[in-house]
């Protein structure tokens, strides 16, 4: 196995014993990069000088031994929203073509403070609004398990680079599952971790209260080293929450006797493909074979997370995405407008893509007089029954497991001009943003050489239990990837 | 016909806090432009807000001092809006649950009794940009700059409510600013300096005729930049909408801009293009924690307000209530007049010399009572002088003068200048003497039993001392040399 194909656990590992160096695994990394994105075109911007200066640093530090944070050394890529002082983040979108942030989001100096290498900023839908990676100006990303399906979105590009070996992990963002739905789509584990968890400073906002930073990674270890290096309070962000993170690494050692796992019922009726619904129940078997305690539950109100999801994250997207005026961040149009709001109509329609338009439309609606009441108030009335939903289930078990998404990972273009199909793949994936709570997706096995996702659902705050889940289940079926 | 006005007001206070709103960068008036800015007020993409506390409390603070009550549960808001001055294209503002409501500020009405308007709401937002145009307009400006040192300056909006006592004529309007200004100033909370732009307000007007019960619709000015033009405004638009009223017309709700160089008000937009803000709680900011021993703590730190001092003055320095009112104007002159008390015997006469001569000397050299040169142990001792007929008042004014430039001790002026006041007999007698012999004319005629010339006798005996003999002695002694025979 190549450097580059293996887990940031490992690596970091032989890293330690000087048995590797972080030259050579970034070495790999980039010419597999050289070698696979002419197809992949999972990056946006390869940093590939500032990755081997970073990774000389980082033997330099290696060799003079001390206490080396765990991912010294480790190639790792960012998706192309979170800002990265002096290396352009462009939200995929020809709006922010030319913008190159003054600052680093706080997870980027986090990654920073442990001496990671950053390997470039991964494809992504423009501004996250996807679920395919094909709404991004900068061209779509192949799924490397099978080049002619999507690799998910909006996290796209980082699914890709992990999954391919153009990076050893990657950090994503989830708004409606962006990071879950895209791990299972190329077959590698991601977490949404608690909404508050990880500081959203930096994190260009598409849903300011559904957003969340979380990572892309090869295995539920790797998981949990870059949790530990990117969770915990940040003043910087009223919302993240001011509490301990444990050492999520020791989670790891448990095994599934007496976990009380809950299947919704609601998650398991029609509109799944059935190829998915079984290897999911293999995976349930699986885990009641090894010591878990399966309980059916009730989150009845479920039906209405998709319609609940897409008018909360409209309203905040139309309100976020104002700033892109052409004042100060887009492209400024020529200079014959006849007057400011000609200005700002030509910007915002040459500058966003059908898909950001058309959720900043709808949002501006959600909230506009005579509508707010019953859209978006109403809409967060579901919401907080959502919520409620998930508490209750948590009274009965420590998790939930359902799938991740209804559907195999599908053709390129295949679901792009049904917006309303492409909304739907959302489907079991909204709800853990909307109720705030923590949700991982992991591999469950492959379909047809497509890989299948499973994803275990936490309460707040409790991503110890996920990963202990994820990785029992992981550790014991072998890691049928 | 005659018409009755009701006026509501919008008030914009900027916060004197040290940083702004949401970020911690400086403000500062006098900075170059986009010299304090930073990702957070300028809107970066990823940049999010953090609620600076001490804004809160002057919030607050401003909520107790006009009477209001305070939101336990109060949160931030979403304006959305385009405007180049504005960064994040949204400003953070409170909508649903403003800090402080339902309160009254108490100013003299009309009538000359105390009359509480009524303050519907007090809600904390961000300040945006400035733009500076290089011609006169935004339309008629090839281009504009944008100066972002004034977004995110914490602002409060206190909006005055039409339905509780709302202020009823011009004088009212003025009394109700200069109230509020004075009460801001008071506790501390802005410095309210109009021409920095740190007080600024709109008005809504609307009339009816005298005894009719319904208000006709109302009008709402904007872009005024001083008391005066707020006034010349509502002056204007007074008469506008009663003339529109008397020939049958109806006054239709706009909103308009007043412009300085006509002094007129021009329709800017009708009720129909009133633009929709597409208000929604602000999700980066959690909700407010204003517990009551939060709000406690504020209640206690609160500074003494106008009235309250007003009060204070009248029966602990025995003072006239005029002079109360003059003294308190400002806190920094009530504070002066404060310091000097302990450091003098009479504090009428203190308050009379600051009222009067000190005010006098201020406005001459255009200085402020905190740029007042003289420490407050120096103006007491000098009305003590003047209280024990050490020197005269011609003298003492002499002396502050001298003081004003100099901050030296009356004392160490008088002995400087030779200022010591001619007290003994014999030297005055002196030149009582000298002076009935250089104006012997003068001395005939009040021999001949005109007494109208003695006071130019002493005059000039006032005017060889320069002032240092005691005009009473001198009367005496001229009177004792020249009796007045009666004819």
């Amino acid at each position: 196995m190549e450097l580059c194909e293996r887990s940031a656990y490992e690596l970091s590992r032989l890293l330690r014993k000087k048995e590797i160096s972080a030259r050579e695994i970034t070495e790999s990394v980039l010419s597999r990069i050289e070698e696979k994105e002419p197809l992949i075109h999972a990056y946006i911007t390869v940093t590939g000088d500032l990755a081997l200066e970073q990774a000389d640093r980082a033997d330099q530090l290696i060799a003079q031994g001390g206490n080396i944070p765990p991912l010294t050394g480790i190639p790792i890529a960012i998706k192309d929203l979170l800002c990265t002082r002096g290396i352009k983040t462009t939200c995929a979108s020809k709006i922010l073509a030319n913008y190159i942030p003054p600052y680093n989001a706080t997870v980027v100096d986090r990654l920073l403070q442990q001496n990671a290498v950053f390997v470039g900023k991964t494809n992504m839908d423009e501004f996250a609004m996807g679920s395919s990676t094909e709404n991004s100006a900068a061209g779509l990303t192949r799924n490397p398990v099978d080049p002619e399906r999507v690799p998910g979105g909006s996290s796209g590009g980082s699914a890709a680079v992990v999954a391919a070996g153009e990076a050893i992990a990657a950090i994503g963002s989830d708004t409606g599952g962006s990071i879950r739905q895209p791990a299972s789509f190329c077959g590698i584990v991601g977490m949404k971790p608690t909404y508050g968890r990880v500081s959203r400073y930096g994190l260009i906002a598409y849903a300011s209260s559904l957003d969340q930073v979380g990572p892309l990674c090869r295995s539920v270890e790797d998981c949990a080293l870059l949790l530990n290096a990117i969770s915990g309070h940040d003043r910087r962000d009223s919302t993240s929450v001011d509490l301990n993170c444990p050492d999520f690494l020791q989670s790891l050692d448990q095994d599934l006797d007496g976990v009380r796992i809950g299947l919704p019922q609601e998650y398991f009726v029609e509109g799944m493909e059935s190829a998915v619904r079984d290897k999911v129940m293999e995976a349930v078997s699986f885990l009641e074979q090894n010591g878990a305690e399966i309980r059916e539950v009730s989150l009845p109100h479920t039906p209405y997370a998709v319609g609940t999801y897409y008018l909360i994250a409209t309203a905040e997207a139309s309100s976020n995405l104002a700033r892109y005026d052409a004042v100060k961040y887009g492209i400024r149009p020529r200079d014959d407008f006849e007057d400011i709001i000609a200005m700002y109509q030509q910007a915002r329609s040459e500058g966003f893509g059908r898909e950001v338009q058309r959720r900043i439309m709808l949002g501006t609606y959600v909230l506009s007089a005579g509508y707010y009441d019953a859209y978006y108030v109403k809409a967060q009335k579901a919401r907080t029954l959502i919520r409620d939903d998930f508490r209750k289930a948590f009274e009965q078990v420590d998790c939930l497991v359902t799938p991740v998404s209804p559907c195999l990972p599908f053709k390129l273009g295949e679901k792009v001009a049904e917006p309303l199909q492409m909304y739907l793949v959302d489907i079991y994936t909204v709800s853990a943003n909307l109720a705030g709570v923590p949700a991982m997706s992991i591999n469950c096995g492959t379909v047809e050489n497509l890989p299948v996702g499973l994803q275990v659902i936490g309460k707040p705050f409790d991503e110890e239990m996920l990963l202990r889940v994820a990785h029992g289940y992981q550790r014991l079926s072998g890691g049928q990837r | 016909m005659d018409f009755e006005t009701i006026i509501c007001f919008e008030v914009h206070a900027e916060l004197s806090t040290r940083t702004k709103l949401f970020c911690d960068c400086p403000i500062d008036y006098d900075a170059p432009p986009n010299h304090q800015i930073c990702p957070v007020c300028t809107g970066q993409p990823g940049s999010l807000p953090v609620l600076n506390k001490r804004a809160i409390e002057y919030c607050i603070r401003a909520g107790l001092a006009l009477n209001c009550s305070i939101n336990s549960n109060a949160r931030f808001a979403r304006k959305n809006y385009f405007y180049p001055d504005l960064p994040k294209g949204y400003q953070i503002s409170q909508y649903e649950e403003p800090l402080c409501e339902n309160g009254y500020l108490v100013i003299q009405g009309d009538d000359g009794q105390p009359y509480p308007v009524g303050i519907k709401r007090i809600h904390l937002e961000e300040d945006a940009g400035k733009l500076v145009h290089a011609s006169k307009t935004f339309e008629s400006a090839d281009y504009s700059f944008v100066d972002f040192n004034r977004s995110g300056i914490p602002l409060i909006e206190i909006v005055s409510d039409h339905t509780r006592n709302p202020v009823r004529s011009l004088q009212e309007a003025r009394t109700y600013l200069e109230k509020m200004r004075q009460t801001l100033r008071y506790i501390g909370v802005s410095d309210c300096i109009m021409e920095k732009g740190q007080f600024r307000c709109d008005v809504n007007i609307s009339l009816r005729p005298k005894g009719a019960r319904d208000y006709g619709n109302r009008a709402e000015i904007k872009n005024m930049s001083s008391f005066k033009f707020v006034l010349d405004a509502l002056e204007y638009e007074t008469r506008r909408q009663a003339e529109i009223l008397e020939s049958g017309g109806k006054i239709s709700q706009e909103t308009r801009l007043f412009d300085e160089a006509k002094k007129a008000t021009i329709s800017m937009r009708g009720k129909e293009d009133a633009p929709d803000y597409r208000y929604f709680p602000e999700p980066d900011l959690v909700e407010l924690d204003t517990d009551s021993a939060f709000i406690e703590a504020i209640k206690r730190e609160m500074p003494e307000l106008p009235d309250q001092r007003v009060e204070r003055f009248i029966s602990a320095y025995g003072i006239t209530q005029n002079e109360a009112f003059v003294l308190t104007k400002d806190r920094q002159t009530a504070e002066y007049f404060e310091n000097c008390v302990p450091h003098c015997k009479s504090c009428r006469k203190l308050s009379t010399w600051i009222a009067k001569d000190l005010f006098r000397l201020l406005n001459e050299n255009s200085l402020s009572i905190e740029q007042c040169n003289i420490p407050p142990i120096h103006f007491g001792r000098l009305m003590d002088l003047v209280e024990e007929g050490e020197i005269t008042d011609a003298i003492a004014r002499v002396v502050l003068e001298e003081m004003f430039k100099t901050g030296k001790s009356p004392e160490a002026i008088i002995n400087e200048k030779d200022l010591k006041p001619v007290q003994e007999q014999g030297i005055i007698e002196s030149l009582v003497d000298q002076i009935m012999e250089d104006n012997p004319g003068t001395v005939a005629k009040i021999r001949e039993g005109n007494p109208e010339p003695l006071n130019f006798l002493i005059g000039q005996v006032m005017r060889k001392t320069k002032g240092r003999a005691d005009p009473k002695k001198v009367r005496e002694i001229l009177e004792q040399k020249l009796p007045i025979t009666a004819t």
